[in-house]
């Protein structure tokens, strides 16, 4: 049960934001802009990155449902989604997405784990500021979304074919303000 | 932020009604506090000093008060409700599963709305964020305190809506 009264069987963020609609939909227009609008990365890539953290972070909300996302994006590639959660560095993502990642968990423990090195091995391997930008942005956003839905204990569904379909609706509408309750 | 603006607009909205909306019954300053409070433990200089300084300006104390809430907030002249909520904050820093039922049946004994408990969290978990991405790209702050405290009354009057950080 979550720690404060929030609309009953809605999972995780979206009953929080229900609750707080002056603070969700500026969250909701974050991942929006971050997640989908525009930049080098591809929305499947954000998508991986958000998952990635989140499940360093250990919020079993999030990490599903984004990794339900991204799997929707990578289309026939989506095996690439799993196999990087369990084992990053071992995966079939690209070296520049494997430098990209390991700054986001670096990020995921505190902004000053990033040193240089981190982003010289991101730009060596063809890295620019903008993707650097946004992957910085995604593992900090993720640092607060994983918080906000862990730490009000929102309700976290346990069946996968729910976050199938969360992720499916996500890859496609992205992210929309659910509908306000009187 | 000048870097990114598109990005910048929802976090400064956020910024806003989470911090300065005065439709809220934690005060302003309690809430700058609690994100103060969040980025000292982070270590984020700029954060803990733009905010900490905001908390000054509003409760109407010296630093020396603000740097003793962060040192050890149980031992400081504050409402025992807000000592439950930075207790909450802190556990929220260090992770979501970290707020135990406890804490919140605590908070709740003490007064505390759902709202506010809401709040707390959101703050906490905001800044967890807003440090990371400040020290995240090593971005430039001044050292000298003083410089914050000085430009908290403008601040406080400008808001965080339509950040000019060059001004």
């Amino acid at each position: 049960m979550a720690h404060i009264k929030v609309p009953e069987g809605v999972p995780g963020i979206r009953s929080l934001v229900m609750f707080r609609p002056e603070t969700g939909k500026h969250l909701y227009d974050l991942a929006q802009i971050l997640l989908r609008g525009e930049s080098p990365l591809l929305e499947a890539e954000r998508e991986l990155i958000a998952a990635y953290v989140s499940y360093r972070n250990n919020c079993t909300f999030c990490w599903n449902s984004h990794a339900a996302a991204a799997r929707c994006l990578y289309g026939d590639e989506k095996n690439i989604v799993d196999e990087t959660l369990k084992n990053m560095q071992r995966s079939n993502i690209s070296d520049k997405m494997k430098a990209l990642l390991n700054i986001a968990a670096r990020v995921q423990v505190l902004g000053k784990e990033v040193k240089p090195e981190d982003i010289k091995a991101a730009r060596e391997l063809g890295a620019n500021d903008r993707e650097i930008h946004d992957t910085v942005l995604i593992a900090a956003t993720f640092s607060m979304f994983n918080r906000y839905v862990d730490g009000l204990a929102s309700f976290t569904p346990t069946d996968p074919e729910e976050y199938n379909a969360m992720g499916k609706r996500m890859a496609e509408k992205g992210y929309v303000m659910p509908p306000q309750s009187k | 932020m000048a870097f990114s603006p598109q990005t910048a607009k929802p976090l400064n909205a956020l910024a806003e009604v989470l911090l300065r909306d005065d439709d809220n019954t934690l005060t302003r300053g309690e809430r700058e506090l609690i994100g103060a409070y969040v980025s000292s433990l982070n270590d984020c200089f700029f954060c803990q000093n733009v905010h900490g300084a905001m908390a000054q300006y509003y409760m109407n104390c010296d630093m020396e008060f603000i740097d003793e809430i962060k040192k050890d907030f149980q031992s400081v002249p504050i409402s025992e409700k807000l000592k439950v909520l930075l207790s909450i904050a802190a556990s929220v820093q260090k992770g979501g599963k970290n707020v135990t039922a406890g804490q919140i049946e605590e908070a709740k004994n003490l007064g505390a709305t759902d709202k506010e408990i809401h709040d707390t969290v959101l703050i906490a978990a905001a800044f967890c964020m807003f440090n990371r991405y400040v020290d995240g790209l090593a971005t430039w702050a001044p050292q000298d305190r003083q410089f914050y405290v000085n430009r908290a009354p403008m601040r406080a009057e400008e808001g965080y809506a339509d950040l000019d950080l060059y001004k």
